[in-house]
């Protein structure tokens, strides 16, 4: 693993509500390239936004969100040309339902990186035979499992080839019989050294494969570490708190 | 030609037969049918003037249908929320001149919904024939494009809005996290399931378009409800020249409704 920063967040502040709602209040962070970082915190403490923000689907309020050294806060930055190197990836998967799994997968590739529809096909066909569904090119999203459906959003996400890939809970949404099979695909892409910021409830997924795990609360981050660390030996009470509540 | 020559001279053959009839004024239930159809379908081929005016009805509907739904559907997303509320990204004399032109353009967006819905179309058709156009030689058709047009894109507007907004906001993320402008987002992803769930709306627009479309007789221009309305004024028939145009009115909306109930389910079978 290589330590240089991929992601840098500073003095990271989101407002809701004209000020009323402080969802985040000064988050510092860091991420490095090939790294694991896995997000857990109760609900509200403010871990979608902090996600969200770091491809700019919320505004932040303040501070600023740097990408490859480049703050991607700056009006002047095209937004969508950093998007397109961060994958992302819902709890309620948001595939579009009215294209095949082939041009859910293929649109973006097209229009943005200017791939021939071969080409764009055939990226597409190489991952979905790596998550098993290649025999699904031609179905239609509600012709698919839950399951079946996360692990097609991850990889109609890396398609884009992208240089990160943000999960927010995606497995919440799941029956507990296909949690598995997503938390696979994500640990394969970990193994492959993707570097990955993941919000998850899943603690085991955390333990096993994060590098370093961040936990929030009330829009703050309030103690980070090693899963072991964080998990054998914390040290903030919240921390302590969260943890004997979820880890029951 | 000859044969429609043949198939009239038949129609003249019976009307010989029933004319003592009519002259004696002792016509039975049928003759009398008989009678009223002839005179104001067949005489002097008038069922053809009918077809002209059914002509003009379609193509100043069909037309008016495209401009309703272009200028619909950009009145539509003039009027959405996140286009409503811009701000402008960055402090720049630009950035701030471009948020404040779109908001301006939404504000009119809205003020022209209301100023469309809130006035008769007939109204409407009167100002842009005599008002707007009224010293231009202009086809009547094109003024019948314009004005229905003009008016059905405020109704098309709130469904095309409505539509849009029926699309989960997670459709939108996933165009954009994926790296799509708002534009494409727009295009490819959130429009087609927009029309989708307004087709039925959509539907109902249309047919209430083709209807409208009669008062352009008002104009003077000849579409199917006028062909009939001149064809009693030659014939003194009450209502037979009426219910020919009636009739066909019905023969296209039911058309019109069944293609897009089959365009319905086919897409419901496509996907979800
Ligand atoms: N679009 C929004 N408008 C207003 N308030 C919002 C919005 N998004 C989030 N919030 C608020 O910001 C706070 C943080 O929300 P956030 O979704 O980031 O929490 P979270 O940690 O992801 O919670 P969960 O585990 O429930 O997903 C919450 O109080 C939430 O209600
Ligand atoms: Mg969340």
């Amino acid at each position: 693993m290589t330590t240089d920063t991929i992601i840098s967040v500073k003095g990271l502040q989101k407002h809701f509500d004209d000020g009323k709602l402080k969802a985040l209040q000064g988050v510092d962070a860091d991420i490095r390239r090939g790294e694991v970082v896995v997000v857990i915190g109760p609900s509200g403490s403010g871990k979608s936004t902090f996600l969200r923000c770091l491809n700019l689907l919320e505004t932040p309020s303040a501070g600023t969100v740097s990408v490859e050294g480049v703050d991607i806060t700056d009006p002047k930055v095209n937004i969508n040309r950093h998007r397109e190197k961060m994958g992302m990836v819902f709890q309620h998967f948001n595939l579009f339902p009215h294209m095949t799994i082939l041009r859910n997968m293929t649109l973006a590739p097209m229009k943005l990186l200017k791939k021939s529809k071969a080409e764009a096909e055939q990226k597409a066909m190489e991952l979905l035979k790596r998550v098993g569904l290649a025999e699904r090119a031609n179905a239609y999203p509600s012709q698919l499992s839950g399951g079946q459906t996360q692990r097609i959003a991850i990889v109609r996400a890396l398609c884009m080839e992208p240089q990160v890939m943000l999960f927010d809970e995606p497995t919440s949404a799941l029956d507990p019989e296909m949690v598995g099979e997503v938390l696979d695909v994500m640990k394969q892409l970990a193994h492959e050294g993707m570097t990955m910021v993941v919000v998850t409830h899943e603690m085991g997924f955390a333990r096993e494969v994060a590098d370093r795990v961040l936990f929030m609360d009330e829009g703050k981050i309030v103690e980070e570490g090693t899963p072991q660390q964080i998990f054998e030996n914390p040290q903030h009470p919240r921390t302590q708190d969260f943890l004997a509540k979820v880890l029951v | 030609m000859s044969a429609a020559v043949e198939t009239v001279s038949i129609f003249e053959q019976w009307w010989l037969a029933i004319e003592p009839a009519v002259q004696a004024n002792t016509l039975n239930f049928w003759q009398t049918i008989y009678k009223e159809i002839y005179l104001n379908v067949i005489k002097d081929d008038r069922w053809l003037q009918y077809l002209k005016g059914l002509g003009v009805t379609l193509e100043v509907s069909f037309f008016a249908i495209l401009v309703g739904l272009l200028l619909g559907t950009v009145l539509a997303i003039l009027r959405l929320p996140q286009v409503q509320n811009v701000s402008a990204r960055g402090k720049g004399f630009f950035a701030q001149l471009g948020a404040g032109v779109v908001k301006l353009l939404s504000k009119f967006a809205g003020g022209y919904i209301n100023l469309i819905r809130g006035t008769p179309l007939l109204l409407q058709v009167l100002i842009i024939n005599f008002g707007i156009f009224g010293s231009i030689r202009i086809d009547k058709v094109i003024i019948g494009v314009i004005a229905c047009g003009l008016n059905s894109a405020a109704y098309v507007a709130e469904i095309v809005r409505g539509g849009i907004m029926s699309v989960e906001k997670g459709q939108t993320e996933a165009g954009r996290s994926l790296g799509l402008s708002s534009f494409s987002t727009m295009i490819y992803i959130i429009l087609p399931q927009a029309a989708k769930s307004a087709l039925p709306a959509m539907c109902n627009e249309f047919i209430s378009l083709i209807k409208e479309t009669s008062i352009l007789s008002y104009i003077a221009l000849t579409e199917l409800t006028k062909a009939g309305d001149y064809i009693r004024s030659r014939t003194y028939s009450a209502f037979t020249p009426y219910i020919v145009s009636g009739i066909l009115y019905l023969a296209v909306v039911l058309t019109l409704t069944w293609a897009i109930g089959k365009l319905e389910r086919r897409l419901r079978n496509s996907d979800h």
